[in-house]
């Protein structure tokens, strides 16, 4: 066990180490406008001062082991044209809350909707609500959400009477934000669930607990369900990912304050560090997360053995 | 898995024995109607050597009775009817993959409703500029007397979907987008499946490749794909190149680890061991045995990879990375409605592209989906 969570918690190191390098070598080759509030009204001897002055003008291997020093000291530079001369980090600190608390809400939404979707569609198999679950999964899983949060948005806001932009003092404007970053782990869930619980229900106990008298429900929800979710922990990380591909549209959508938002702004804006910072920190919630969803896993399942002595083949 | 190859072999094997048989019956002249009852009534016991046993026993009795002239025994014995949904569940008459599973696609009805759709759509989106009438997709138009540029036009005869916020033909936009969104789809998918089977087979087929492979899985997988689309596009300068280069970076790892999981278990099946002791290349191997099996999954993971490359295409639009305006496509014109979509009159500019792509793309997840439960050999019987 303790070896497996060491070897499982160096690869997300190692991941981490290789994204932060990619990332910032390949931030060095932008244009250098990203580096400067107002490029264009300098002249050549003010940039190349300013340049220098970043240290953007030494080999990359030495801008990169600044660039470490300064991360672990949590400096991650200044902010030049979102927010002149604001570090980088003052500026996450107050955009991360929001995102959390947007995205908790939202896998905990998904769960709430997600499960019952899956439960019911297997107990109905091939029947009416399987059928209508079917059509909600494959619309949600093939239309790309960019299409149906923009629709959720439009409709929504006109239905639900609620402004189209977000209040965080508004109870009312949460709604579609969570709604919208949550449809797609309901489906996603539902989709599995269904699927694990169905085939959990062709096995040989369930058949011998049926065969006891046991009845429908008692077999579905003792039996089957409890069998059938174990596995399904396995896409708590994948769903955090959406929650953050999600986040990037929806927040910047409904103008939410928050990290998502923020990217997209300052991906407009050419501000490089504030970009590099976000992506790292978005590469660092995904490897972070694939890493617990993992090791929940292998703590959950009992039928995982790390030994590796039996049924390995 | 396992069992509907070898049942097929033993089906074929079984059909071969029948052919035999059935020859040896006829030479004997007696009556050849008997045999093909009884091939039918053992057709349901496909393997199970009672069936080879069964008919085995025939020609003792036809050479009793054939001396014996009961007029009734014609009347005994009648030719039965070919069955084809019989004889499809024995699994022995001219079983051919491809005709089954093309047979197995056409039962759904909705898959093939998607599928007329999807290759209506493909060829209208090719021939339409060819056709008379069209309009250019980027050409500014104008009031043919006032000479002022005819923005927001609603719907009408003279332009179909009507007009955008500076006065482009909606309708030639969206089939000029339709183009360029499926040409990055179909490219993508493309790479993803050239680069993701060739990697899979090296990494499932070459022992020695199998530990470094893991090991380059391992952190490439960790990588969250949205970053890199998001970093790509933003360091390349925005193209359709840069689009498709972006997408293909990251599509064909979970293709690569899927055909190695695959090759894994099937490369040291009895009959592809039998095909190397008979000293079979390995690459007819891989070619004739291993890659056939996985037609299925293959043409799945095709198939979805376009509607999914079409989301991110609009998703990169839409953080604005995406196509030049010189170029239109569908997640341009997605981006380019979204921007009037609260002024009920001119919210035809979302709808109409936003149609089409959820047609486009759900037609896609529905074929695909279907065809590869078609493809798959176990659903055949």
């Amino acid at each position: 066990m303790v070896k497996y969570l060491a070897k499982r918690i160096g690869h997300s190191l190692i991941t981490l180490f290789i994204i932060i390098c990619v990332v910032f070598i390949l931030m060095r080759q932008m244009p250098i406008e990203g580096y400067f509030q107002n490029y264009d009204k300098l002249t050549e001897a003010q940039i190349l001062a300013g340049l220098e002055e970043q240290g953007l003008l030494d080999p990359i291997p030495v801008q990169l082991f600044h660039f470490f020093q300064g991360m672990l000291q949590g400096d991650f530079g200044v902010s030049h044209s979102y927010r002149v001369n604001v570090p980088v980090t003052e500026i996450l600190a107050e955009k991360l809350p929001v995102s959390m608390k947007l995205g908790c809400l939202s896998v905990l939404v998904s769960l709430i909707f997600g499960i019952p979707l899956g439960t019911i569609m297997a107990r109905f198999k091939s029947k009416i609500p399987d059928k209508l679950g079917t059509l909600f999964i494959v619309f949600i899983q093939a239309v790309p959400a960019a299409v149906y949060y923009l629709f959720l948005q439009m409709y929504g806001t006109l239905i639900l009477d609620i402004p189209l932009l977000f209040d965080a003092t508004n109870w009312k404007s949460w709604i579609l934000p969570v709604f919208s970053m949550s449809l797609g782990n309901i489906a996603y869930y539902g989709m599995w669930l269904r699927r694990y619980m169905v085939d959990e229900s062709n096995k040989d106990y369930v058949r011998l607990a049926r065969a006891k008298g046991a009845s429908g429900n008692s077999v579905m929800f003792r039996h089957i369900f409890r069998n059938a979710f174990v596995p399904m922990v396995q896409y708590l990380p994948s769903s955090f990912l959406n929650t953050i591909i999600g986040s990037i549209y929806v927040e910047s959508l409904y103008s939410i304050p928050g990290m998502g938002g923020l990217l997209v702004t300052v991906i407009k804006g050419n501000d490089n560090n504030m970009v590099q910072a976000i992506v790292l920190l978005y590469a660092t919630v995904g490897v972070i997360g694939l890493m617990l969803g993992d090791i929940m896993m292998v703590i959950l399942d009992p039928r995982i053995s790390l030994s590796g002595k039996e049924g390995d083949r | 898995m396992a069992h509907t190859l070898r049942d097929q072999i033993a089906g074929k094997l079984e059909k071969n024995i029948e052919e035999s048989l059935r020859e040896e019956l006829l030479g004997d002249g007696a009556s050849a109607g008997a045999n093909a009852g009884s091939v039918n009534d053992n057709s349901s016991a496909v393997g199970d050597n009672n069936s080879a046993g069964n008919s085995c026993q025939t020609p003792g009795d036809n050479s009793h009775t054939a001396g014996y002239t009961n007029p009734e025994d014609d009347d005994l014995f009648t030719f039965a009817e070919y069955d084809e949904a019989e004889s499809e569940r024995a699994g022995y008459t001219n079983y051919s993959y491809w005709r089954s599973t093309v047979r197995m696609f056409f039962k759904g009805k909705g898959a093939v409703f998607c599928l007329t759709i999807m290759i209506a759509l493909i060829a209208f989106a090719i021939i339409q500029p060819y056709l008379s009438g069209q309009r250019d997709p980027y050409t500014v138009n104008t009031d043919s007397e006032l000479f002022i540029p005819l923005r927001n036009v609603a719907p009408c005869l003279e332009y179909w979907f009507g007009t955008n916020s500076i006065g482009q033909d909606l309708w030639a936009r969206i089939w000029a987008g339709t183009r360029t969104s499926l040409f990055i789809g179909f490219v993508v998918a493309l790479v993803e499946a050239v680069v993701g089977i060739t990697m899979g087979i090296l990494w499932g087929y070459v022992r020695k490749l199998d530990f470094l492979f893991t090991e380059i899985y391992n952190v490439l997988d960790n990588i969250p794909q949205t970053i890199v689309l998001i970093l790509i596009s933003y360091i390349m300068t925005p193209s359709v190149g840069t689009l498709i280069f972006a997408m293909s970076l990251t599509g064909w790892i979970g293709m690569a680890r899927f055909i190695r999981n695959q090759i894994l278990i099937i490369r040291d099946r009895d009959y592809n061991l039998a095909s190397r002791c008979l000293g079979t290349p390995t690459r007819r191997l891989v070619f004739k045995n291993l890659l056939p099996y996985l037609v299925s999954v293959i043409m799945l993971r095709i198939a979805l990879a376009i509607p999914a490359a079409i989301g991110n295409e609009v998703f990169i639009t839409y953080i604005g990375l995406g196509l030049p305006a010189t170029t239109a496509s569908l997640g341009q014109l997605i981006d380019d409605g979204r921007q009037v979509m609260m002024n009920a009159a001119q919210r035809y500019q979302l709808i109409f592209p936003a149609a089409v792509v959820s047609v486009i793309t759900i037609s896609f997840y529905i074929v695909g989906n279907a065809f590869s439960d078609a493809a798959d050999p176990k659903n055949h019987r």
